[in-house]
């Protein structure tokens, strides 16, 4: 078969993805978590009398568990679908690739199983994040705006 | 109005991340990659406080704050503790998120089963 027929039936045959629709999807959740985090943050400074530094330490944690929770509970995997990066991007997408990698590997016991490969999606996270926070306060520190 | 300048900025964040990860052949992965350096970069500048004043929860939401959160603490810890500190304060304000996902996640996955 020739190599432009080949790819003529590839691409009829990949699905389509609307970029347009995808974009406007996550800017609508996205913004949704964003209000949600800022009702959290009111919520615990107004009614629990909490200084707005540990507030927003709450409000992680709150949204945390409940996206582990909602991992658990088996429908998070679907909004993660529909919704993409509007929840991937969020603090929630943290918790659930940390979530469901426990889960996945929990049969394979539990330092072997979890305690290897909790971190197995989520790490990445963590890494990339230490290494490039250390190489910029480095930079900030000897151009001299500290 | 801060719930609109909330909604707005995550909002846009989410999108820029979408358009990337719909562009390019990028895993999610690589984008939260590219959005925790992106949020230590800002950092730098003192950029990323200013629009937490700005748009509040909706600037802490996102991955980007994680990465703010790490060079914030270095730069505090440098203030306080010397060179040393840059090692010392990395985890200072992240460790809860960081424990609290680990934490959530071991005993949730002790009590549920893995649902296909």
């Amino acid at each position: 078969m020739e190599k432009t027929k080949y790819k003529n039936i590839v691409d009829k045959n990949t699905p389509k993805e609307n970029t347009f629709y995808d974009c406007l999807v996550a800017f609508v959740t996205g913004g949704l978590m964003g209000i949600l985090a800022e009702i959290l943050i009111e919520f615990y400074q107004n009614l629990l009398d909490i200084p707005f530094k540990s507030a927003t330490v709450c409000m992680l944690v709150t949204l945390i568990t409940l996206s582990c929770l909602f991992t658990c509970f088996g429908f998070f995997d679907k909004w993660v679908n529909f919704c993409k990066c509007g929840l991937i991007i969020p603090i929630t997408g943290f918790a659930h690739a940390t979530m469901s990698a426990a889960l996945e590997y929990r049969k394979e016991g539990l330092v072997t199983g979890i305690g290897a490969n909790m971190l197995k999606l989520s790490g990445a996270v963590i890494i990339f994040g230490v290494v490039s926070s250390w190489l910029f306060s480095i930079i900030r520190l000897v151009v001299g705006l500290a | 109005m801060i719930y609109f300048n909330s909604f707005i900025f995550a909002g846009l964040v989410c999108a820029i991340a979408q358009f990337i990860l719909s562009k390019t052949k990028l895993t999610p992965g690589h984008v939260t990659v590219i959005f925790v350096c992106l949020g230590a970069f800002l950092d730098i500048f003192n950029i990323y406080d200013k629009l937490i004043l700005w748009a509040g929860g909706g600037a802490l939401v996102p991955i980007t704050s994680f990465g703010h959160m790490l060079t914030h603490g270095e730069i505090a810890g440098y203030e306080t503790e010397g060179f040393m500190g840059i090692l010392g304060g990395t985890f200072n304000l992240t460790s809860a998120g960081i424990t609290a996902a680990i934490v959530v996640s071991f005993f949730l996955a002790l009590i549920f089963k893995p649902k296909d």
